[in-house]
């Protein structure tokens, strides 16, 4: 069902764990729908210096978390920001059809993460020139859940 | 290796294998052929007809299919739509497999209204109100003998009686229990019941739908008018005459072999919920088949249970979402009142013949170590255990 990558991911998750006074946290998913992740970063001159994830979920949910932190780590906000669903399922060699969405949530975390730390450090305007408003609005409102239409809780 | 994953694929038995190889290089006859070689076909398996009715004790009808699904879309659809005219009311219960479910929705689409009755929080189907509601126009009762994810076996006599009394077709699934509890049309008043070869050690795609005296199903495969117009194609000589092998060795060894595997499951279950915190029995702890452990582990997900145990070479399943196309868990779990995020959690292991004492051992060499990994992986786990 999934590429030796993603397997490899599973196996051995890169940045596990939880950075202890992050200067951003960013939750995604929800466990009624089987994912929840939560993502917490260092960030030093913009730049994401560290970064961990926990992840309750299956093995697509972990390997993505996992790849997003790889892909995340040494990375300008500004870049940071362009990983997508799409970048972390080709980074993994593809994921089968039905974890595209669902258990591929770990770059909505990220971005997440990043508003938190904007918003910390009072930079609106920053967040509007990335565009990153429904992001912050969502975890204002305490919005976990973006599974869509696939999880009818 | 360690295959805790029976109940999802049987090994075919080696005397099942042998008897069946005849069938496929020489004695090829078509059994609706009229020379002596297509007689020689019908009769091998009318045999196996016979070897069916004696197992489960009915007099009826052997219809052959392509597997418990077909055979259970049959006794649902086939039976509906060939008796719509003494009524559309249809009782099953919400745990049952899907290919029961599913064909109680294309019949609901067709007129039908079903009634889906809930079960306890062990799985037990609630008798009283399968009772409660039953109308004038039911005309066909569909329960379980057992579930093939918990393992919950149902008073399947009870509703038997019931149905019996009131003059309503009962159709029993006994596609998980036949081969490890006593399957008899008799003592549950069954007029129809489905098994599959499978699940006694014999071949896939290969299952039969007996069919009652007086009842009457409407084929939903036509063609050539094969197993008396019930089910039209050539049938499956092969995996048929395999079938009657299985059902020939399992019929002599399944209540020792059901001892021994009783055993390993109760102490499968006992080390399990004894050495890893916060596990936690699905299913019933005494009316239950004696191959099924059922467990859900807090803080933790179904799949990544299933890959990591993988990886040290140990079989099993989860009927979580994550399995499936959509993001529900198992059905049955939330019928048993589970939350979501504890049916998520929740591990499957179904033991056969292969299994031993060492099987068990090794699982409890790695699994508290795979839960723990999982745990400190996961955000609720720190959550809860920093308060």
């Amino acid at each position: 069902m999934y590429t030796e990558k993603v397997m490899e991911h599973f196996r051995n998750p890169r940045n596990v764990g939880e950075i202890e006074n992050p200067d951003g946290v960013g939750v995604v998913g929800n466990p009624v729908c089987g994912d929840l992740m939560k993502i917490t970063i260092k960030v030093d001159d913009d730049t994401i210096s560290d970064i961990k994830f926990q992840t309750f979920g299956c093995g697509a949910a972990i390997a993505t978390s996992s790849m997003v932190t790889e892909l995340a780590k040494g990375k300008k906000i500004e870049d940071a920001i362009k990983i997508s669903k799409q970048t972390v399922a080709d980074a993994l060699g593809g994921l089968p059809p039905q974890k595209m969405h669902c258990s591929n949530l770990a770059s909505d975390g990220l971005r997440r993460a990043i508003a938190d730390y904007l918003k910390k450090n009072g930079r609106l305007d920053k967040i509007r020139e990335l565009g990153l408003e429904k992001e912050l609005e969502k975890m204002e409102k305490g919005e976990m859940d973006d599974h869509g239409e696939l999880c009818e809780v | 290796m360690v295959y805790f994953d029976y109940a999802n694929g049987y090994p075919v038995d080696r005397r099942v294998i042998d008897s069946m190889i005849p069938y496929m290089e020489k004695e090829i006859g078509n059994p609706s052929s009229v020379h002596s070689m297509g007689l020689k076909a019908r009769k091998a398996i009318d045999s196996v007809r016979d070897k069916i009715r004696e197992f489960i004790n009915g007099d009826g009808d052997i219809i052959f299919t392509s597997g418990a699904t077909e055979s259970n879309n049959l006794a649902i659809i086939g039976f509906g739509m060939r008796n719509k005219g003494k009524g559309k009311h249809i009782i099953t219960s919400s745990i049952e497999h899907m290919s029961i479910i599913n064909s109680c929705k294309v019949l609901q689409k067709n007129g039908f209204e079903v009634t889906y009755i809930p079960v306890d929080k062990n799985g037990v189907v609630k008798v009283d109100e399968l009772e409660r509601s039953i109308r004038d126009d039911t005309i066909l009762i569909s329960i379980q003998h057992a579930n093939n994810e918990i393992g919950t076996i149902q008073e399947i006599e009870e509703i038997g009686r019931i149905a019996s009394e009131r003059g309503i077709t009962f159709h029993v699934d006994a596609t998980a229990s036949a081969g490890k509890i006593e399957v008899d049309v008799e003592k549950m008043s069954a007029d129809m019941l489905t098994i599959s070869s499978n699940d006694l050690y014999g071949p896939r795609g290969v299952s039969a739908l007996y069919v009652g005296k007086g009842v009457r199903v409407q084929p939903i495969i036509v063609g050539g008018g094969q197993e008396k117009g019930y089910r039209s194609g050539t049938e499956n000589v092969a995996g048929i005459v395999g079938f009657g092998t299985a059902v020939d060795i399992i019929r002599d060894e399944y209540k020792e072999e059901a001892k021994r595997e009783k055993k390993l499951r109760d102490k499968m279950i006992k080390r399990i919920l004894s050495e890893i915190d916060e596990s936690y029995l699905n299913g019933h702890p005494e009316l239950r088949l004696p191959n099924n452990v059922n467990i859900r582990f807090s803080y933790i997900e179904g799949e990544s249970l299933v890959l990591s145990l993988d990886m040290e070479g140990i079989y099993a399943s989860t009927a979580s979402a994550c399995t499936s196309k959509t993001l529900q868990p198992s059905h049955v779990l939330m019928a048993c009142g589970l939350k979501h995020e504890e049916a998520h959690g929740s591990l499957l292991f179904t033991l056969g013949k292969g299994n031993t004492e060492e099987d068990v051992e090794r699982l409890m060499d790695v699994l508290p170590n795979v839960v723990e990994r999982l745990r400190m992986m996961s955000p609720l786990y720190r959550k809860k255990k920093g308060g």
